[in-house]
């Protein structure tokens, strides 16, 4: 067998390996309530969880939910694309800059921006904005970080190969320095918006404004065990389904 | 066998034609902590139309001092360089470079990194690939057109190097130790494909090299540095029958050459070790 085929041998047999190492999970919690060792009023049954998905389906509208999720992360991800990058870039243009604002980017990244979700209603009111502003602020950081890591950190010899070629500094910047930093600003951005995601779904469930959050803490509410776990996989779920989807742009973008 | 021992401007081959490069008593001086350091000291030499010439010299000498200086991305303190009567002030049309580290752009594939000069100099995009694919061919890597960086070897990337500073058709193709990277027999293999391209383009080289055997294998002339600050010690005439190839290595003439230039790198390289060691034990 040579090298090649044992490599495809091994992606063969990931999926399946991943979907046995799952089902092997949920067989064990099942037969683990089953003998009554775990609670089912604490842990729903994988089985009830599984027949639960189509109910949240069809009569809790889960999607037009994932749709009102969606439209906020976008809204966050565009701040993050127009915003964010634009300053990372500025930052890395001038190390002036940089040092004074360095700091409080990188401290902004440890700050827990959701717990300020009440001062985001003041000035923003009970609306998808609130929750489009902090998903922003808290994906923020990670994006300027890395943009300017990018930008800092290109090779000086692939810059020395621009200056021999006597670029502009605009063709310096949009033929070298961007696609060579390419890589790290799009490792940014995918931190970022998994960051962002997690607090869209977090303030959702903290100011019942709609979206996956707010369908989770409401069927929490009703007591709707099975339901309630159906739509944390269902949020997982998607997470999952973006997270692959970001991994797909970046192959196709650099 | 035949030595210049006086170096000057007008020291070269056989051809009457005005030289391709000048390099007039340039020197370049630093300024570091420890105060000041003269890398490159009243280095004066020429490089005729067609012609193959390499700088040698030990490690610290100040080579690619000369090689960012020529190319112009570092201003001189005090001389001057000109290109085919033209002063050098900046980085320059008609001279490409290709530089020792890995230098083609990883995002780029094979067609468009060799493309790459004609790109910035707004030809169609037809007609730039299609010069490219020339240049591509003559470098032997015909079939990897659509190939990304990652998926060469060490020594394809310096030849998708080589054919992009050749795209841009200089009148002087400088290269900083291209092949240091590379094992010997990759790079004696290059030095042939090197050898190949330069006599169907005719291209004038200068090759900064501290490698022997490259530097007598493709020069016309090799221009001797002495170590820090960096002096020209001689200029040696290379009188190898051409076309050459790698074979010509094992010739007795060539050992004689090898030998010659080692006599005169040994006592510079001696310099510099000893510089090394008594740096290292002031620290």
């Amino acid at each position: 067998m040579t090298a090649k085929s044992a490599i495809f041998q091994k992606e063969k047999w990931v999926i399946p390996l991943q979907l046995g190492v799952t089902f092997l999970f949920f067989a064990i919690i099942e037969i683990a309530i089953e003998l009554k060792w775990l609670n089912e009023y604490v842990l729903s049954r994988p089985s009830k969880i599984f027949f639960a998905f189509h109910r949240i389906i069809v009569e809790e509208s889960i999607l037009s939910y994932t749709a009102v999720t969606f439209m906020e992360v976008l809204g966050a991800s565009l701040g993050l694309i127009f915003i964010a990058i634009p300053f990372g870039i500025l930052l890395a243009q001038k190390k002036v800059l940089w040092q004074a604002w360095g700091d409080w980017v990188s401290a902004l990244a440890a700050a827990p921006i959701v717990l300020l979700y009440p001062l985001f209603l003041v000035v923003f009111g009970r609306s998808p904005m609130t929750i489009i502003v902090i998903a922003f602020l808290t994906g923020f950081s990670p994006v300027v970080i890395k943009t300017v890591e990018g930008i800092t950190n290109v090779r000086q010899v692939l810059k020395d190969v621009g200056r021999s070629f006597n670029l502009s500094a605009y063709q310096q910047f949009k033929l070298i320095t961007l696609p060579a930093a390419l890589p790290a600003i799009f490792l940014g951005l995918r931190l970022g918006l998994i960051y962002a995601m997690i607090t869209v779904v977090a303030v959702e469930y903290l100011i019942d404004l709609g979206g996956l959050g707010n369908i989770v803490g409401e069927l929490a509410e009703r007591y709707d065990l099975p339901a309630t776990y159906a739509a944390m996989c269902f949020v997982v779920g998607v997470s999952i389904l973006f997270f692959a989807f970001l991994e797909r742009l970046e192959k196709w973008l650099t | 066998m035949k030595v210049n021992k006086k170096p000057a401007a007008s020291v070269g081959g056989a051809s009457s034609e005005q030289p391709v490069l000048v390099v007039d008593k340039i020197s370049k001086e630093y300024q570091t902590n420890s105060g000041s350091l003269i890398a490159v000291d009243g280095m004066s030499f020429s490089v005729n139309p067609q012609e193959v010439v390499s700088v040698i010299g030990p490690s610290g000498c100040g080579k690619s001092t000369l090689f960012n200086l020529i190319g112009g991305l570092t201003p001189p303190s005090s001389g001057k360089i000109s290109v085919s009567g033209m002063p050098v002030n900046g980085p320059h049309p008609s001279i490409s470079m290709v530089f020792q580290e890995e230098s083609i752009f990883p995002w780029r594939n094979v067609v468009n990194n060799v493309a790459f000069p004609l790109e910035i100099n707004g030809v169609p995009k037809a007609e730039r690939e299609e010069h490219a694919r020339r240049f591509i061919q003559m470098v032997g890597l015909e079939g990897f057109e659509n190939h990304t960086p990652s998926q060469l070897s060490g020594g394809m990337r310096q030849r998708v190097a080589i054919a992009r500073g050749l795209a841009s058709e200089p009148k002087l193709l400088l290269m900083d130790e291209p092949f240091a990277a590379l094992d010997e027999q990759t790079r004696l293999l290059l030095g042939d494909k090197v050898i190949q391209m330069q006599q169907e383009l005719k291209q004038t080289i200068l090759l900064i090299t501290h490698n022997i055997t490259e530097a007598i294998q493709l020069s016309d002339r090799i221009v001797v540095m002495s170590y820090r600050p960096g002096r020209l010690k001689r200029i040696i005439d290379i009188d190898l029958p051409r076309p050459r190839t790698s074979e010509i290595v094992s010739s007795e003439e060539f050992g004689r050459y090898v030998a010659m230039i080692w006599d005169d790198l040994r006592e510079e390289a001696s310099k510099g070790m000893a510089a090394a060691d008594s740096a290292r034990a002031t620290t």
